[in-house]
């Protein structure tokens, strides 16, 4: 599926949801939902420092495309994470570089965009652009 | 509340003089939605709401008084000038200083506090001297003197307390020595409430001949603060945390020491003559406020105080204690939460946690239901460490709350357990 269709889908799935409340509980089942990450890459490496939860975020890079594990200690910043992994994880560099990111404000979590939230959420974004960048001039090398 | 307690004063009547629903009238924020929920403002402890009282003088101010303080011989210049000494006037009575040149108006607490560490430790800090704070300050009463330390090869000393968030002062006493030249304590913990024994803490000082400043930021909003009572040498705060504008602030310093020490900032208005080849400095309280002053914040934040003392200051730090039981009786009895700061004597401030629950969760699920609360570390990285926790939940309480905002805030914290749990 491509990134955009994801994001689709994501926008999709908000809609139903009458209020805030609604919402978060939906983030909250997503962070649940998050699949358990190797404890192993709980390393400072991984660490996104966020001012109030912490992420860690992994990459690996297999045949052309990067797969995104990630973990956090805040429920919310994990449904978070859970829905950025969705949209990025299983896609190309080229793609992850060249992607326009709409769903987070689409689904009524721009909030989240603020730099002063300090979730992590512009963070864990601009990671995950920079490891798609960098596996992108390896893979050019 | 010693805080109020023993400063109590007779002719402070303990009732409101006004009822709770004028009192909320005249906050116009407080009628404020919140994603369609009525607001419950529970941040108070970061910055308080303004009156329209103090929001109607600073909208005059400029309507019809704006022009630059001290300087000129006009019409406009000589009125503000005498409203901006007026309401250093009622900075000194509110604090009870004995004189007015001891009230020197700063940017806020911070900027106080930066300003007596640089100048107090220009003139009096050397090598290997010693500086006491105490394990519970906010980040602005440790970075300075950490600053300053570093500056001049000194040491930075500091009062341990217990879980229950009291001030050990046998420690204290034992770190009171030759080299030590200033204590710098929290009058009341902005994470713990606890409301320190600053009179105690200056009477120790004073008797090995060391001064002490007392960091107000936490004290100031919630009852009779009197420095000549304290007997501190320095007593630190904002504006903006007593109702009053931001942007200012107070520094009280002791006439004798203010004397001593050099100015922080050279500019206008600080300078008695000023040649390339020398410059003579102005006396206090200008000698500390150079440049052009925030003469509308100066005079905004009196407005503030006159609010307060109309009011009634013991009644309003009354009203508070009993929103504090209120909300520490309905937190106490949410399964799994634990309540940090348990001293018997604090301000309305109540930081907790729940279980494993992550602060930020808690945070952003009150704030989904209009209810504004702090999470985090508030700046104070140190606490946070003493209770090894990376943070908690901070509900600081005003006057203007009422019982069912404090209601509002323990239903919503089951509500939040229910839904992270």
């Amino acid at each position: 599926m491509t990134l955009n269709k994801i994001q689709d889908q994501i926008i999709e799935e908000f809609a139903v949801f009458s209020d805030w409340m609604e919402r978060y509980e939906y983030l909250i089942e997503l962070g649940r939902s998050l699949p358990p990450f190797d404890e192993t890459h709980k390393t400072p490496e991984y660490l996104i420092e966020g001012c109030q939860s912490r992420v860690w975020l992994y990459p690996a890079y297999e045949d052309g495309v990067i797969t995104f594990t990630a973990e956090s200690d805040a429920l919310i910043t994990r449904g978070i994470v859970a829905l950025l992994i969705r949209v990025f994880s299983g896609h190309t560099p080229d793609e992850i570089l060249g992607a326009d990111i709409y769903f987070i404000e689409k689904i009524g979590l721009r909030e989240n965009l603020s730099p002063t939230r300090s979730n992590g959420l512009l963070a864990m974004m601009k990671q995950m652009r920079l490891y798609a960048l960098a596996y992108k001039s390896k893979q050019e090398r | 509340m010693c805080l109020v307690r023993h400063t109590m004063q007779l002719n402070d009547i303990m009732k409101l003089s006004k009822s709770i629903e004028e009192i909320r009238s005249d906050f116009p924020i407080l009628s404020t939605k919140a994603y369609g929920k009525p607001l419950v403002y529970l941040d108070n402890g970061a910055t308080t709401q303004k009156p329209e009282q103090v929001i109607r003088v600073i909208n005059e101010l400029y309507r019809t008084t704006n022009a630059n303080v001290h300087r000129g011989v006009h019409y406009l210049s000589d009125r503000v000038s005498e409203r901006y000494e007026a309401a250093r006037e009622t900075v000194r009575a509110f604090i009870n200083a004995q004189k007015k040149e001891e009230i020197i108006f700063t940017a806020g607490t911070t900027a106080s506090i930066n300003a007596v560490a640089f100048s107090f430790g220009e003139r009096f800090v050397g090598k290997d001297d010693e500086i006491i704070i105490s394990g519970m300050e906010h980040h602005a009463n440790i970075v300075p003197w950490q600053m300053l330390c570093q500056r001049k090869s000194a040491r930075l000393k500091v009062i341990p307390f217990s879980d229950d968030g009291i001030l050990d002062l046998e420690s204290f006493r034992g770190m009171l020595t030759g080299r030590t030249r200033i204590v710098a304590v929290a009058h009341a913990s902005n994470v713990l409430g606890t409301v320190n024994p600053v009179r105690e803490i200056v009477r120790e000082a004073h008797s090995h001949g060391i001064p002490v400043l007392v960091d107000g930021a936490q004290a100031i909003q919630h009852g009779i603060v009197d420095v000549t009572d304290i007997g501190c040498d320095f007593y630190v705060f904002s504006g903006h945390k007593v109702y009053g504008p931001n942007g200012i602030g107070v520094l009280y310093g002791k006439e004798e020491l203010l004397n001593e020490m050099p100015p922080y900032q050279g500019g206008g208005d600080m300078v008695a003559s000023v040649t390339f080849e020398k410059t003579t400095y102005n006396d206090l309280p200008f000698r500390f406020e150079a440049g052009t002053t925030n003469f509308t914040g100066a005079i905004g934040m009196a407005a503030a105080l006159d609010y307060l003392s109309a009011l009634g200051r013991q009644a309003v730090a009354e009203r508070e204690q009993a929103l504090l039981a209120r909300a520490t009786a309905g937190l106490s009895s949410v399964g799994g939460l634990r309540i940090y700061g348990t001293a018997p004597d604090k301000v309305s401030v109540i930081s907790f946690l729940i279980g494993g629950l992550h602060p930020y969760d808690t945070g952003m699920i009150l704030d989904k239901m209009g209810i504004a609360v702090r999470t985090g570390t508030h700046c104070a990285q140190p606490l946070m460490e003493r209770y090894g926790i990376t943070g908690n939940i901070r509900a600081s309480i005003a006057f203007y709350n009422t019982d069912e905002e404090i209601d509002a805030l323990v239903s919503g914290v089951r509500k939040t357990v229910e839904m992270l749990a």
